[in-house]
C-alpha cells in the first residue's frame, strides 16, 4: 500500500483538534515538508544551516528528513559515491521483502523538496578532499555506513567457493562492486552460511528459494540465471552459539519455515532452556517457532539447518585440487550459561567435519573511514568500526570544526561534525533503528544549532553548499562527473521499464557505465 | 463510561475549533477551507453521527483526539494529522515504526488478535509492552469509540541493546 501523504496541505478541519496551540505556520493551507510537525514545540525564526549529508541510505535520508522538519529551510546537500540512491534499502533488503522497501517513498518525499540536492557518482575522499566541503556547509554528517565485512580468519578463506555475504547479497541485488561475482553454486549440493544474523538467512532463504518465485522480484537477472542453475539442496547455518544467543529475528525463521518444499532439520530439543514460558516474550516466541519447526514435507526438494555452538577451525581442500572445498572443520563450542543471551562462549577440544562446497560468510559489516576525515575533525575507531562520538553523533559541534592545539581558531570555519546509522553505532539492527538513531543525530544537529543561533536576530550569511564545491572543485579542475536526482529519475524510469518487459518490478543496472547512460538518455 | 468518554472528547473537539478560530481571527487570515478537505485518500471523513473517537498521546505527553471513521487504521489517521509517526513500510506490517501502546487493558482486548506476522514485528519495536500493537494493523471499528494510544518514546533511553544485532 502506497501512503499518499499529506505534505503540502494542513490537516482536515474535522479531524483535528490540536490541545496544544498550533504555531501560527499549521494554520497556512500550503506547508512546506519542513512544517509537517512544527506544533511540536516553539517556533523557530532564526537561521537555518546549510548541511553536508554524507551516504544516501536509510541513515542518510532519515536526518535529511528529521532536519528539514526541524529547522524550516534547512538546506540539505546529499553525496552519494555510485549515480543512485537509497544504499542498503536498495543493495541490502533481499528482494522479496520488497515492503521494507517502502520507506523509499519517504525518502522520495523528501528528495522531492527544494531544499534538498542529491550529488551522487561522487565519491569523498577519492573525487573530492573532504576539508573542501568545511567552508561551504555548516554542518558535515557522516552516514556512509558500513562499507566492508569481517573475515573469518581463516587460512585460504580468499580462494574460490568462499564468498562474503556482503558481495553474494551485493551481487544479487545489482551492487557495481560486485557485479563479476560470479559466484559459483554447482560444485556440489550442500552450503555452509558461517554466522546466524538476518543477513545469513537472507542467504540461505535466496539459496533455497524457488527461481519463478525469485523471478518475480526485482533480483537481477544475472543473479536469477546463476540460481537457475544451483545444484545447493542443503543449507547449514552456523552459529558459534545457541539458539538463545542468536541473531536473527523471528520474521526472518519463519520465512524460511514457510518456504514451499524446504525441510528444516529439527534443532535437538537440549539445546533450548527448559522452561520457555519463563522467558521475555521475543525470545519466547522465537524459541517456540524455533522449536515447532516446520511441518514434514513429503515432497521436500531442498532443506536447511540451523547448526549451534560450532565454531570455524579450518578449511578443508581436496588433495586432488588446492582450490576445491571439500567442507569446514569446526571446533564445538560450550556455553557458560546457554539460557543467558549474552552468554560467554569457550572451545572444547571436540572438532566436527561439515562436508561442503561453498561456503558464505556472513559474521558482520564493517565500516571504514574515509580519506581525509580527520582533517575535518573526525576520528575512526578501527577497532570498533565507528566514528568517534559523543553518544548522540556529535563528532565535532558547531563552532568547534578543525580547532586543535596547534590552531586553536580552528581552520576549518567552525564547520559542525556528526555521524549517523551504521558509521555511529556499528553495523546491526533493522531499518527502524536506523530511523531511531538517525533522528538522534539530527536532534543534536538541531539542539546545537539553535543554541548558537537562537533568534533571528543572530542573523547569519547562509553557506553556499554544493554551488560553492562545485566552483572551488572546478578551480582545481577535479573531474566531477554529478548525477543529481532528476538523473536517477530517469535511470530510475529505464530500470522500471526494463523490468515491467520481465514481470518484475525494476531491472536494476550492474554496472556505473549502464547506469550514467541512462542518465544521460 | 462510554458515553462519557464520547462526551469528554466531544468537548474538547469543540474547545480546539473555538480556540482555533479565535487564532484565525486573530491572524486575519482565514482557513482554506472549512470542510474536509478530501486529500487524504487513506482516511474517510466520518459520516455525521457515525463519528468515532481516537485519542493519541504524543511523546511529549500531549493528547490529540480526533473523530475518524469507521475502518480508518491508527496509522493513516497519525499521518492524516501530522502527528509523529512514521510507518517507514507504508503499512504494510513490515516495521516497527507505528507502534503503539494501548492504554486501557479492556480496550486493548476489544481489538481484534494480532496476527503472527504483527507480533515478529512488535518483538524488535522498542519499548514493547503487554498492550503493544502495530498502529497499520488497528482499524477504528464502533467498539473501539474512545480507543486512547501512546506514541512510544523513541529516541529517549536508546541503549544499544535495545538493538537486535544483526552480524
Amino acid at each position: 500500500m502506497l501512503i499518499n501523504r499529506c505534505v503540502r496541505f494542513s490537516p482536515c478541519a474535522r479531524t483535528t483538534a490540536i490541545k496544544s496551540f498550533p504555531t501560527y505556520d499549521t494554520f497556512l493551507p500550503f506547508r512546506p515538508l519542513a512544517a509537517r510537525y512544527s506544533h511540536h514545540g516553539p517556533q523557530y525564526n532564526g537561521p537555518a544551516p546549510t548541511v553536508a549529508v554524507i551516504g544516501s541510505g536509510p541513515a542518510g535520508f532519515y536526518t535529511a528528513q528529521k532536519l528539514m522538519r526541524e529547522i524550516h529551510g534547512t538546506k540539505v546537500d546529499m553525496y552519494e559515491q555510485l549515480p543512485v540512491p537509497f544504499g542498503l534499502v536498495r543493495f541490502g533488503v533481499a528482494p522479496d521483502h520488497p515492503e521494507v522497501k517502502n520507506c523509499q517513498d519517504t525518502f522520495q518525499e523528501v528528495a522531492a523538496s527544494p531544499d534538498y540536492t542529491f550529488i551522487g557518482n561522487v565519491n569523498l575522499g577519492h573525487d573530492l578532499p573532504l576539508p573542501l566541503l568545511a567552508k561551504h556547509y555548516d554542518a558535515i554528517v557522516f552516514a556512509y555506513g558500513a562499507s566492508k565485512d569481517r573475515q573469518l580468519g581463516l587460512k585460504g578463506e580468499e580462494k574460490p567457493h568462499i564468498y562474503s555475504a556482503r558481495a553474494f547479497v551485493g551481487w544479487y541485488n545489482g551492487l557495481p562492486e560486485y557485479r563479476d561475482l560470479n559466484p559459483d553454486l554447482t560444485a556440489g549440493e550442500t552450503a555452509i552460511v558461517v554466522g546466524q544474523g538476518n543477513v545469513a538467512l537472507d542467504v540461505a532463504r535466496t539459496l533455497l528459494s524457488k527461481v519463478d518465485v525469485l523471478s518475480k522480484t526485482d533480483i537481477t537477472d544475472y543473479a536469477l540465471q546463476t540460481l537457475s542453475s544451483s545444484k545447493i539442496k542443503h543449507v547449514h547455518v552456523v552459529g558459534r552459539r545457541g539458539p538463545m544467543q542468536a541473531a536473527f529475528t523471528i520474521k526472518e525463521i519463519r520465512e524460511l519455515l514457510h518456504l514451499e518444499d524446504v525441510q528444516f532439520t529439527p534443532i535437538p530439543e537440549e539445546l533450548f532452556p527448559p522452561d520457555l514460558k519463563q522467558l521475555p516474550r521475543p525470545r519466547r516466541r522465537l524459541m517456540e517457532l524455533l522449536k515447532k519447526g516446520s511441518p514434514v514435507r513429503d515432497q521436500a526438494t531442498k532443506s536447511w539447518s540451523l547448526d549451534f555452538l560450532l565454531a570455524p577451525k579450518f578449511l578443508n581442500w581436496s588433495a586432488s585440487d588446492p582450490n576445491c572445498l571439500e567442507g569446514v572443520t569446526f571446533i564445538k563450542t560450550k556455553l557458560e550459561d546457554p539460557t543467558s543471551p549474552d552468554s560467554k562462549v569457550t572451545n572444547t577440544d571436540e572438532t566436527q567435519l561439515i562436508p561442503t562446497s561453498t561456503l558464505f560468510r556472513s559474521i558482520g559489516y564493517k565500516a571504514e573511514a574515509i580519506p581525509g576525515m580527520n582533517e575535518v575533525g573526525a576520528e575512526f575507531d578501527e577497532r570498533r568500526g565507528t566514528i568517534r562520538h559523543d553518544g548522540s553523533g556529535r563528532v565535532v559541534p558547531f563552532g568547534e570544526g578543525g580547532k586543535t592545539e596547534t590552531n586553536p581558531t580552528g581552520s576549518l570555519n567552525g564547520v559542525g561534525v556528526y555521524c549517523s546509522g551504521w558509521v555511529k553505532r556499528g553495523p546491526t539492527g533493522v531499518i527502524a533503528s536506523t530511523m531511531t538513531d538517525a533522528f538522534q543525530t539530527a536532534e543534536a544537529i538541531v539542539q546545537d544549532w539553535k543554541t548558537m543561533y537562537s533568534s533571528a536576530s543572530q542573523a547569519k550569511e547562509p553557506r553556499d553548499g554544493w554551488k560553492g564545491v562545485q566552483a572551488e572543485a572546478q578551480a582545481l579542475y577535479l573531474p566531477l562527473r554529478p548525477i543529481h536526482w532528476d538523473q536517477w529519475q530517469k535511470i530510475d524510469k529505464v530500470e522500471k521499464a526494463e523490468g515491467a518487459k520481465r514481470g518484475k518490478p525494476r531491472e536494476k543496472f550492474g554496472r556505473v557505465t549502464e547506469m550514467l547512460a541512462a542518465a544521460k538518455s | 463510561m462510554t458515553l462519557y468518554r464520547r462526551h469528554q472528547a466531544e468537548v474538547e473537539i469543540k474547545k480546539d475549533q473555538i480556540r482555533q478560530q479565535i487564532r484565525v481571527l486573530e491572524h486575519g487570515r482565514r482557513r482554506f477551507s472549512t470542510t474536509p478537505t478530501q486529500r487524504h485518500g487513506h482516511v474517510t471523513p466520518p459520516k455525521p453521527g457515525e463519528e468515532l473517537h481516537v485519542t493519541f498521546i504524543d511523546k511529549d505527553g500531549d493528547r490529540h483526539t480526533f473523530e475518524v471513521s469507521k475502518g480508518d487504521n491508527l496509522l493513516d489517521i497519525a499521518q492524516a494529522n501530522d502527528l509523529e509517526m512514521e510507518g517507514a513500510c507504508g503499512g504494510s506490517c513490515a516495521c516497527s515504526t507505528c507502534h503503539v501502546i494501548v492504554e486501557d487493558e479492556e480496550m486493548y482486548d476489544k481489538i481484534p488478535e494480532a496476527s503472527d506476522d504483527e507480533n515478529d514485528m512488535l518483538d524488535l519495536a522498542f519499548g514493547l509492552t503487554e498492550t503493544s500493537r502495530l498502529g497499520c494493523q488497528v482499524e477504528m471499528t464502533p467498539d473501539l469509540d474512545g480507543l486512547v494510544v501512546k506514541l512510544p518514546q523513541m529516541t529517549r533511553n536508546l541503549q544499544a541493546s535495545d538493538f537486535e544485532k544483526r552480524s
